[in-house]
């Protein structure tokens, strides 16, 4: 007879272990899926997680793509796992990440043509306040009229897609180009590119905003009374109370910053490698930045690593969809099995598979 | 001697670590109240727990008249006839007496036959009980009345009760014991788990006393003083605290007509409390468990707020002051919740020495913690308040209750603090760490710092209190020395007389 039983403390041991596990776990499962659409999964699994940066062939275009995937990932989850260590769920990363970008092309497109070294820094402080103005509703509405921020925050992504939709079709829209939907393209504004800051290595300010993200994260959750009191609500509210701490202030913290930064990731996308406002704008970073924090075990540190793996199978999916004809939607299921066996497996870290002599008296 | 119900016999139970119990063995007889005494931790527990069938013996046999008894689960412990009272109710506070009855039984009858069926076992026990009630609108001895009458329904033979009276006022005591003596008188045997001494050598005919997990005695408790009977179970010679002789001060603490909501649907607001603390003074505040303690200290340690001028602390107006803006003024709090309040689990114990002394111990800078400083200072609660623990890291939850309780309080004490408000201090910790606790806040009040001690124990708050109020239904009583003060007079005090009479409800 197989029994759980709950550990005493949490093990260690596991909380590291299972990330690599779960990626492990994913490549077999991944595998058997390939084969089963009668691909060859050793092929497969080295186009996605190898080609991109070892290939003679591909590794030229791919590997700057790799830091232009992975800035995003990082800079949404870094803010998200703060919230998820205070127990304030924001999944709306991606709505947020809409809105910034909206946000910050908006002010592009405002002074275009006129150049202006101000035109930048101005559409970077938009982003940011465009994705705090939107992670607001669902702070508000959670501290007013205690609402679930869960839910507010993810129909939300939906809403923002309906007006990056409509901003792309009409407000936005290219005027020198008529009857195409999508605004002008920004990398021809040069006051308001986010241009590769060395040419071919992929980094744009996108990449230096994660970078200080992660810094500045990882020093407040070790050193500071905010990064204390963070855990203290998430692991103990009452305790928080007791503390000082006021869940109010908490929820606007926590969504304030994770939805500054996601709007932060949007604009250096849209003035950047995106390039323009258009309805297939939204990529999907906001979700999958929800992988990036869990398997980054919400530390920041982690979420680097965890954040370049999962934008590796980004490109590595495209690298697939080109060479094998996979069907882009297994890239999705490939990403959901990651989170999936992780979580899964985090079991382990707090219960203790036991097996014991199937006698009952 | 009486002819044998249950016989223990060698009972052993290890857990990772720890031995809970070894080898114990002891009989109970028919309509015997059987006493099981010892401190937190001697196994009393894990022991009715394998008679209930919640926990198997890993040696050791049981035999319930005459047949071996081997209970898998406590349905079957049931069916033989033996009920468990717990002394943390399992009720549901949105459906009414009846409905929660009906769910504990295994075949319950339709609920108008119960409903009768409850009215007329209360009845006959003297237990006064309204079976349409929400259980959210009674009161604790009300709740465990409608535990006593679900098991009694089931017509037990041995009736398993854990410390049956931490929630009730003394004369809520006097009806329980009188129950208990007409359920012994029918020959119904009686299991009760108590560290109270007063009480089992009131109630009980035999009394095996645990320690450590093993068997120490079984005595007639009648036939020992309650030193004896104590000493016997924390196994060394205790020594009442000392109050050192002092003088008092001027008024401190001053609250003013102050009513509060309670944060919780099922709490107790407080309803025009006033009174006075002054320096050097230890004001102790009885009531039973829910009367609006928690609300009570909630507003005192600011995680509660109200209107400014009700609240003063030495003439400044606090009432709307948060937790830590009380603390940089001097007042400070321990509540009842060790983990998970006053204590965050799942944090080292250097992590939580910062929840309470970030400010008073200038442990930040610019919000920017000083851990080695946080340490030094969690070192030396540890050293000062004698915390048995391997060292700072350890998690809270990681320390038995007596010592995180002893490092709670140590840390508040550190602070020095003009005035102390603490909820249970001792509540599940042993005699001698309880001891410890209390000589520690008179030590503090000898110092001149004021101490609010809320406690549901009357001997705890007569040995440190000088002066002396009750809490009832979110009212407080005129404070009055502790001095002179008998237990009946307390009794009336804390609402001694609270619903024993069903026949006057309906003008209250």
């Amino acid at each position: 007879m197989i029994r759980l039983e709950k550990r005493k403390e949490p093990s260690k041991f596991w909380r590291i272990a299972n990330p690599f596990l779960a990626v492990a776990l994913t490549m077999l499962a991944g595998g058997i899926m390939f084969a089963m659409l009668g691909k060859d999964p050793v092929v497969a699994i080295r186009l996605i997680f190898f080609d991109p940066i070892f290939s003679e062939t591909f590794g030229s275009y791919s590997r700057p793509q790799l830091l232009i995937k992975s800035a995003p990932l990082i800079l949404i989850a870094v803010g998200l796992a703060i919230g998820f260590k205070a127990n304030i769920w924001n999944i709306g990363a991606e709505g947020q990440y809409i809105i910034g970008a909206l946000f910050g092309a908006g002010v592009a497109l405002l002074f275009f043509p006129q150049p202006g070294w101000y035109i930048f820094p101005l559409m970077v402080l938009a982003g940011a306040f465009g994705g705090f103005l939107w992670a607001m509703i669902p702070a508000i509405l959670k501290t007013r009229f205690n609402t679930n921020e869960i839910l507010v925050s993810l129909l939300l992504v939906y809403v923002a897609e309906k007006i990056l939709a409509a901003m792309a079709l009409g407000l936005m829209r290219n005027p020198d180009i008529p009857g195409f939907p999508g605004s002008r393209d920004l990398r021809r504004y040069e006051a308001a590119h986010n241009a590769e800051l060395f040419a071919g290595s992929g980094v744009h300010w996108g990449v230096v905003a994660a970078l200080i993200a992660v810094i500045f994260a990882y020093a407040m959750m070790k050193r500071h009374m905010l990064g204390y009191h963070v855990q203290l609500a998430g692991q103990a509210p009452r305790a928080a109370r007791f503390g000082g701490v006021s869940p109010t202030r908490l929820v606007i913290i926590c969504l304030g910053i994770s939805g500054m930064l996601a709007g932060l990731a949007g604009m250096f996308e849209v003035s950047g490698p995106g390039g323009q406002v258009r309805i297939e704008f939204a990529s999907g970073y906001g979700f999958t930045a929800i992988i990036v924090a869990f398997l980054g075990r919400l530390n920041p540190i982690g979420i680097v690593f965890a954040g370049l793996l999962l934008g590796l199978t980004y490109i590595g999916g495209e690298l697939s969809q080109m060479m094998l004809q996979l069907p882009s939607a297994s890239i999705q299921v490939f990403q959901g099995m990651l989170l999936f066996f992780l979580l899964a497996l985090d079991f382990q870290t707090n219960y203790r598979l036991r097996l014991t002599r199937g006698v009952r008296t | 001697m009486r002819k044998p119900l249950l016989c223990l016999k060698g009972l052993t139970k290890a857990y990772p670590g720890v031995l809970a119990n070894d080898d114990v063995s002891f009989e109970i007889g028919e309509g015997q109240v059987h006493a099981l005494l010892g401190e937190n931790g001697a196994g009393k527990s894990t022991l009715v727990k394998m008679i209930y069938g919640l926990v198997k013996p890993d040696q050791g046999e049981m035999i319930l008249r005459g047949q071996p008894y081997a209970p898998s689960q406590p349905s079957e412990a049931r069916r033989n006839g033996v009920a468990m009272v717990f002394q943390h109710f399992s009720l549901f506070d949105a459906l009414d007496v009846a409905e929660n009855v009906a769910l504990g039984m295994e075949n319950p009858p339709p609920l108008r036959d119960l409903a009768q069926r409850i009215r007329d076992v209360s009845e006959e026990y003297g237990l006064p009980l309204d079976p349409t009630r929400l259980v959210g609108d009674l009161s604790a001895g009300e709740r465990q009345r409608v535990e006593i009458v679900r098991c009694l329904l089931q017509d037990p033979k041995l009736l398993i009760m854990d410390e049956p009276t931490s929630v009730l006022t003394p004369q809520e005591v006097d009806v329980l014991f009188k129950t208990l003596r007409q359920l012994s008188a029918e020959g119904t045997a009686i299991l009760y788990i108590s560290h109270k001494l007063d009480e089992i050598r009131a109630l009980c005919d035999e009394a095996t006393i645990l320690r450590g997990g093993r068997k120490i005695a079984t005595c007639d408790p009648r036939e020992k003083s309650s030193r004896e009977l104590a000493e016997l179970m924390v196994g060394q010679i205790l020594t009442p605290p000392e109050k050192p002789d002092r003088p008092l001060g001027d008024v401190v603490l001053q609250v003013d007509k102050l009513s509060l909501a309670s944060n919780n649907p099922f709490g107790t607001s407080l309803k025009n409390i006033s009174f006075s603390l002054r320096s050097g003074e230890v004001l102790g505040i009885a009531g039973v468990a829910g009367n609006g303690q928690d609300e009570l200290l909630l507003m005192l340690s600011g995680e509660l707020t109200a209107p400014a001028e009700q609240v003063r602390l030495k003439g400044n107006a606090i009432g709307n002051l948060g937790p830590n803006a009380r603390r940089s003024l001097g007042l400070v709090a321990a509540p009842e919740e060790r983990l998970g309040h006053a204590a965050a689990p799942d944090m080292s114990l250097t992590e939580n020495a910062l929840l309470s002394a970030a400010e008073r111990k200038k442990l930040t800078k610019y919000g920017f913690i000083n851990w080695r400083a946080t340490d030094a200072f969690a070192q030396e609660v540890i050293a000062r308040f004698d915390v048995r623990t391997p060292g700072s890291h350890v998690l809270a939850r990681a320390l038995s209750g007596g010592n995180l309780q002893k490092y709670v309080i140590g840390r508040e004490i550190e602070l020095n603090p003009d005035v102390i408000v603490v909820n249970q201090p001792t509540w599940g910790v042993d005699a001698a760490a309880a001891a410890f606790i209390r000589q520690a806040l008179l030590d503090l009040a000898g110092k001149g710092a004021a101490v609010l001690v809320i406690s549901q124990d009357l001997d705890e708050l007569l040995e440190v209190a000088d002066s002396f109020a009750a809490l009832n239904e979110g009212r407080l009583t005129p404070v009055r020395p502790a001095k002179g003060l008998s237990v009946d007079e307390i009794g009336l005090m804390m609402g001694g007389a609270h619903d024993m009479h069903p026949a006057h409800e309906g003008s209250a």
